[in-house]
């Protein structure tokens, strides 16, 4: 049964910083006159809060457009790319002329074409629009080509390819990371976070555990690959149409290649069929080139990657190796001790440095390293530039600490959970390697504790021990393992908002906001915070889509920032504007009739004035006419900034995180260790979201982001050949996981009761990210069922994805060493 | 000229034969609401309905991925895509559900999600049945979602039912009238023969022409390798290749020719009713999109090392009816598959039939796939193995694998470890062994050789222990352990 949260006060209060507090005033005074920031959100009597997705209906009647779902005009022509066939290399030689004789070619550009900025690196340098000389990996792109349809330009691009109009001079390519980090071969510089004396912390340890593993990457895989669509305007200027989740970046690449200003650009994002990070960055680099294009021949110009060469070409999330190595007590609580993690970035930094910090900022999950120092390299390999994927970085960080959990259980002989509850954040051991006092606490190991009972741990712990003792081939295995996310951009900076809010003089409401929708439900959540502080029904309130002339300067919709950050801009921009009206209303309508001015609200399509016998209501359609006849603006802007984050990075330490979210997950899975093959039986979550802004929405993302991040560890593998060149370039060998990987149990809740201690928007929690990291749980139970082939005496290393291939290789090499092999002797 | 009728409005449409129906529908007529996610057949984001008439001659509509649908296909045929379902404000259950569910995240896999429920939402109109997890599965195991995780999904199809019944009376309309397949259409270059004379004439004239049926391989030519394919065969109207007809006693043979262009969901019930293994097989292989419209005969006549019913026809010892310029021959199997992706068949020749012999009370068949994902995955490696008991010893052992060589294979070393051996372990130590003569399996992107020959040595262990659970359950109480997984188990 899945649950709403409900309207409670907090059970008792928990261990919050007293920075909270100056938070909550900061917010109070930006938002001035602000009613208090905690709690009806939920209100059944409010509104139907689990509100579907606005565009619901368009999606389910094949109405909701997509970038290659919109009409151009009759003479818009199609790109396609040429692209380098080798993964290192020299491009020698380039012939455009040649290619623009081809037939059915309208333009081909490259390199020497490009009018302004020829680097469209988002943070910094390194990506260049078009190869000049230097060939950094398999599927760069070397020239560009127009034509009247996309196959006429696919088709010219294969002729030009085959008649050798580029020619390269191939070199060998670093393709393995681990040999390039120890070449010092990086896209930025190595970073550490020290606390304490770690080598002290491993020499006073009663033992010390240490392992290693491969955490491989992941495709996006949003169904909607990238494309966009622009369209010159009379001025130098265009207008772009782009799946994308960073429409002001964009815009200003745009710009800069194009060498005009920013002005003369606007970037439009009604929806995409999906991001997941992947069009943070990397949707840029097309609408760049679509851009040029359109320039040049002043006709609208579509570029929208086939599937297998959007795999190729675009970033995925890093593949990371990570070392350890830590010091325990007996009860096997972490002293301290080192990390280490090497992130495979690919050619270039593109948005690297964040990642590989957050990494480093989730190493230690929910637990407490103790006196540890982490260091994060950036390795540089001939690959496609790695980018943002939900989780950034998180998800390879806590793995880390998570295989520490299980091989230090079998160390000792205890549980795995008993493990990893001792190790929990808990008073006294509150601050991590990076100085940030964990929030919340009492939260987490509420959480954890309710989901242990709920989902039955000990008596199918129990049940799976017996199990496994009579089953010789079928091995069960369990684990529950926990997520602590934190939450805000580590970049400060990208921590703002603003939205734009109008009222139609028929009462009808417009927002617009920095963010972009996704399929997160975002635009739904601004639209129930709008038509909340409004008093309305939502259906008076619409969105439209997002662009930079309406807002401007705004940060990617990413870091699971959106509701965060526009939800409190948009309600910034209501607040002021509600204001006014009541100034108004006070001023104008109710002069003579002794109301207080403080005791205005917007209730129910009503502003509501006075109480009980005295009380006056105008509807809301009155109200903003009376107030457009006299002259009232009906027009507000909002603006946000998240409060009190800080990092410093010359000394590792600061604040990054607003606030943490929670979340801990119980999986069941079955091995066959005959063939590898295994399946997930059930899956008990619980997650924090804080007062949710939508349950449905939040059931939604959670229960997303778990089968994407179990995807991620177990069917989804990225192969690349000998060649540097990606060889799972297509559904049909990259497999995500379908209608039968859901559990066939599944029992997901929001935890209860639990308010965000921060001031956030009506004391909700992010949602985009956190819930993707409780996919390690099934990662852990296939660990768990593997051990059981060693009686538990070990934590097998298991390698992701945990593909059937490599399961079955693990148990093989188990059964030889523990002389378990059914073949001669388990006879059932 | 395709006539068809598009959302119950008649149509008419050129295309060039390689056409796709995505194609037509998007770039031809403008209709965007299906969406292309892939375009090789794997994501069912572009999923529609097919109609045509069916046995009472009422139409039936089942669910194709438009990407890899020849548009002169659509000849004579009802096509139903998201567009149409919705009468006005009046959602489609299939829609409705959707909605109430919150079903869709970002909406851009939901075309093709609303469109299989649909296709369920009539089977059930026409037959009602429990909506079995397997069901499901089956009709949404073939439509990618990267967003819900499937959950909301789930609960969509199975409150389809408590909403209101808003279908467009259309659906019922009766086929139009009947519009003649493209015989010889070489206008178009897609020749749609209607019997076996035409067909082979067909064949005369272009030797060189693409046969297709299905088109789940043959397509992803033109939209992934940007091949031009001008002339087209389509053998899905030709009345003899549609049969499934039992052997006559005279032939001397006891089964089924099915014919080349039945499609695996035709061929299911048949399988269901006889072999319970190959039909568990038929589950997993593809998806449903693509088994109502790949056949048996493209299967094999596609000679891919890793195709899914080729290993098991090889342990079943099935024959070949092939029909060409000097008239008919049959041969085996075995012999049909010379090299990688080369076959028996010469020039201007056809598969008219396979046959399926009819299994015996003491014949065992047991079909095991391996790959990554259970569902919509092709296979890294598959075994066959057929075999019975006489008194207590292994006969007619016939071992078969796909992903272990050039072509699918049978395992002659491995097979006489077993041949006339009681199946102890000895023996089948003795057949594992072997079975690294028989094969040397190469790496791709699939799986690593080491894992090919571990796991398929692995599943003659497999089979071992089945035979002894077997024989133990049927003369003890006690119950035989797992040794498989329920999920995969047959």
């Amino acid at each position: 049964m899945r649950t709403l949260t409900k309207l409670t006060t907090p059970a008792e209060t928990d261990s919050v910083s007293a920075d909270s507090g100056v938070a909550s005033e900061a917010l109070e005074g930006r938002i001035k006159g602000a009613s208090p920031l905690a709690r009806d959100t939920v209100s059944p009597n409010s509104h139907p809060f689990s509100r579907q997705h606005e565009s619901a209906i368009k999606h389910v009647t094949g109405r909701a457009d997509y970038i290659d779902d919109l009409k151009a005009p009759a003479d818009a022509i199609h790109v396609a790319l040429g692209l380098s066939p080798v993964a290192h290399g020299r491009l020698t030689r380039l012939d455009l002329e040649a290619i623009r004789r081809l037939p059915g070619v309208i333009d081909a550009v490259g390199f020497a074409d490009v009018p302004g900025h020829t680097d469209i690196g988002p943070v910094f340098p390194g990506d260049p629009l078009f190869v000049d000389s230097e060939i950094s990996f398999v599927g760069q792109t070397l020239f560009a080509v127009a034509a009247e349809s996309q196959r006429a330009a696919r088709e010219a691009v294969q002729q030009a390819l085959a008649t050798g109009v580029a020619e390269i001079d191939e070199q060998p390519a670093s393709l393995d990371p681990v040999a390039a980090a120890e070449r010092g071969e990086f896209v930025r510089p190595t970073h550490v976070q020290q606390s304490g004396d770690w080598e002290q912390a491993l020499t006073n340890a009663a033992q010390v555990v240490e392992g290693e593993q491969f955490v491989g990457g992941q495709e996006h895989f949003y169904l909607e690959g990238q494309a966009c669509l622009v369209q010159p305007t009379e001025d130098e200027g265009v207008i772009v149409h782009t799946s994308n989740q960073h429409p002001s970046e964009t815009q200003k690449l745009v710009a800069e290649v194009l060498g005009i200003p920013f002005h003369a650009v606007t970037v439009e994002v009604r929806r995409m069929g999906g991001g997941f990070g992947g069009k943070e960055t990397q949707a840029s680099p097309w609408a760049c080139i679509a851009a040029l294009i359109a320039r040049r021949t002043g006709r609208t110009t579509r570029l929208r990657l086939p599937r297998s060469e959007d795999m190729r070409l675009t970033g995925k999330r890093h593949p990371f190796h990570n070392r350890y190595r830590l010091g325990i007590d007996e009860q096997g609580v972490i002293l301290g001790g080192e990390i280490t993690l090497i992130g495979n970035c690919g050619y270039s930094p593109d948005l690297s440095d964040a990642i590989v910090d957050r990494a480093m900022f989730h190493s230690d999950n929910a637990y407490s390293l103790g006196e540890a120092r982490v260091t994060g390299h950036r390795a540089r390999t001939h690959t496609a530039s790695n980018t943002a994927f939900r989780g950034f970085g998180g998800p390879k960080g806590m793995m880390v600490i998570e295989a520490a959990m299980d091989d230090i259980a079998r160390r000792i002989g205890e549980d795995p959970l008993t493990v990893r509850k001792r190790n929990l954040y808990r008073p006294g051991r509150q601050t991590t390697h990076y100085g940030q006092h964990v929030d919340q606490v009492k939260l987490l190991h509420a959480l954890v504790e309710e989901l242990e009972n709920s989902s039955e741990y000990w008596e199918r712990r129990r049940a799976i021990t017996e199990f496994n003792a009579g089953s010789p081939i079928i091995k069960r295995g369990l684990a529950l393992t926990p997520v602590k996310f934190g939450i805000s951009f580590t970049a400060q900076h990208l921590n703002q908002a603003g939205a734009l809010l109008h009222i139609y003089t028929d009462g009808s409401v417009m927002i617009n906001h920095g963010g972009t929708e996704m399929g997160q439900g975002l635009h739904t959540k601004i639209c129930q915070v709008v038509a909340r502080e409004l008093g309305l029904d939502i259906d008076m309130v619409r969105i439209t889509a997002t662009r930079t002339d309406k807002v401007p300067n705004t940060s990617p919709t990413a870091a699971s920032s959106g509701a965060d950050l526009n939800g409190q801009a948009a309600r910034d921009a209501c607040v002021k504007l509600k204001q006014r009206l009541f100034d108004f209303a006070h001023e104008h309508l109710y002069k003579d009739q002794g109301l207080e001015r403080e005791d205005m609200r917007l209730e129910a399509g009503y502003l509501v004035a006075g109480h009980a016998e005295s009380e006056r209501r105008i509807p809301w359609g009155e109200l903003i006419q009376a107030a457009y006849l006299n002259r009232i603006s009906l027009s507000e802007k909002g603006y946000y900034a998240t409060p009190l984050i800080h990092y410093d990075r010359s000394t590792g330490k600061g604040r990054p995180f607003y606030y943490y979210a929670f979340g801990a997950a119980v999986a069941e899975v079955s091995v066959d260790t005959l063939s590898g093959e295994y399946q997930v039986e059930r899956v008990d979550i619980l997650h924090d979201v804080g007062d949710s802004l939508n349950p449905a929405i939040d059931i939604g993302q959670v229960e997303g982001g778990f089968i994407q991040g179990m995807g991620w560890l177990t069917s989804e593998e990225l192969k690349w050949n000998e060649a540097g060149r990606l060889v799972s370039d297509g559904p049909a060998t990259y497999k995500i996981p379908t209608f039968g990987d859901l559990p066939p149990v599944f029992n997901v809740k929001l935890m209860e009761g639990h308010p965000n201690s921060m001031a956030s928007i009506y004391r909700s929690k992010a949602v985009g990210e956190p819930p993707f990291m409780l996919g390690m749980a099934v990662w852990s139970a296939l660990r768990d069922a593997l051990a059981s082939l060693t009686d538990y005496a070990e934590a097998p290393r298991l390698d992701t994805p945990a593909t059937p291939e490599r399961v079955l290789l693990v148990a093989d090499e188990l059964r030889r060493r523990y002389d378990t092999t059914p073949l001669e002797r388990g006879t059932p | 000229m395709i006539e068809f009728v598009l959302n119950g409005q008649p149509r008419q449409c050129e295309a060039n034969p390689d056409t796709s129906v995505l194609e037509l529908l998007r770039e031809t007529l403008g209709a965007t609401g299906t969406k292309e996610g892939c375009a090789t057949g794997d994501c069912g984001a572009c999923t529609v309905a097919i109609g045509e008439p069916g046995p009472d001659g009422k139409l039936r509509y089942h669910s194709a991925n438009a990407c890899i649908t020849p548009a002169h296909q659509l000849q004579g045929r009802h096509l139903v895509t998201v567009e149409g379902l919705a009468e006005g404000n009046a959602l489609h259950p299939a829609q409705a559900a959707m909605v109430e569910c919150h079903g869709s995240q970002c909406g851009f896999c939901t075309p093709g999600i609303v469109m299989s429920l649909f296709t369920l939402h009539e089977q059930q109109r026409h037959a009602p049945a429990p909506l079995t997890q397997q069901r499901l599965e089956a009709t949404l195991g073939g439509n990618l979602c990267r967003c819900t995780g499937y959950r909301p999904i789930r609960d969509a199809a199975l409150s389809m039912a408590s909403h209101a019944d808003n279908r467009p009376a259309w659906l019922d309309a009766a086929a139009p009238r009947d519009k003649k397949p493209h015989a010889f259409n070489l206008d178009t270059g897609f020749m749609q023969p209607t019997t076996l004379a035409e067909l082979t004439e067909c064949l005369k004239q272009h030797p060189k022409a693409r046969l297709v049926a299905g088109g789940t391989d043959l397509w992803l030519e033109t939209t992934q390798r940007l091949a031009r394919v001008p002339h087209v065969i389509d053998v899905t109207r030709v009345a003899e290749l549609n049969l499934i007809e039992e052997a006559t006693p005279e032939e001397g043979l006891q089964g089924w020719w099915i014919g080349a262009a039945v499609s695996y969901s035709r061929l299911e019930p048949l399988l269901a009713e006889h072999y319970d293994a190959f039909a568990h097989l038929l589950h997993r292989l593809g998806s449903q999109q693509v088994r109502n419209r790949g056949t048996l005969g493209g299967n094999i006549a596609n000679a891919s090392p890793i195709g899914d019913t080729p290993p098991v026809l090889l342990a079943l010892e099935s024959r070949l009816r092939l029909v060409g310029p000097q008239g008919e021959r049959e041969l085996p199997l075995a012999d049909f598959f010379l090299d990688y992706k080369r076959t028996a068949l010469k020039e201007g020749e056809a598969i008219r039939a396979v046959f399926l012999p009819r299994p015996t009370a003491e014949q065992n068949l047991k079909v095991w796939k391996l790959s990554k994902r259970r569902e919509d995955d092709i296979s890294a490696l598959l075994g066959a193995f057929a075999w019975r008991l006489e008194d207590g010893v292994m006969r007619d052992v016939r071992l078969a694998f796909g992903g272990m060589a050039a072509i699918p294979k049978r395992a002659a070393r491995a097979e006489a470890a077993l041949e006339g051996q009681v199946p102890d372990t000895a023996a089948f130590q003795a057949a594992r062994d072997a079975l690294s003569e028989d094969f040397q399996p190469m790496s791709d992107v699939r799986g690593s050789a080491q894992y090919r020959q571990l796991s398929a040595a692995n599943l003659l262990e497999r089979l071992r222990l089945v035979i002894l659970n077997d024989s133990q359950a049927s003369i003890e109480t006690e119950q035989p352990r797992e040794v498989m997984l329920h999920a995969y188990a047959h």
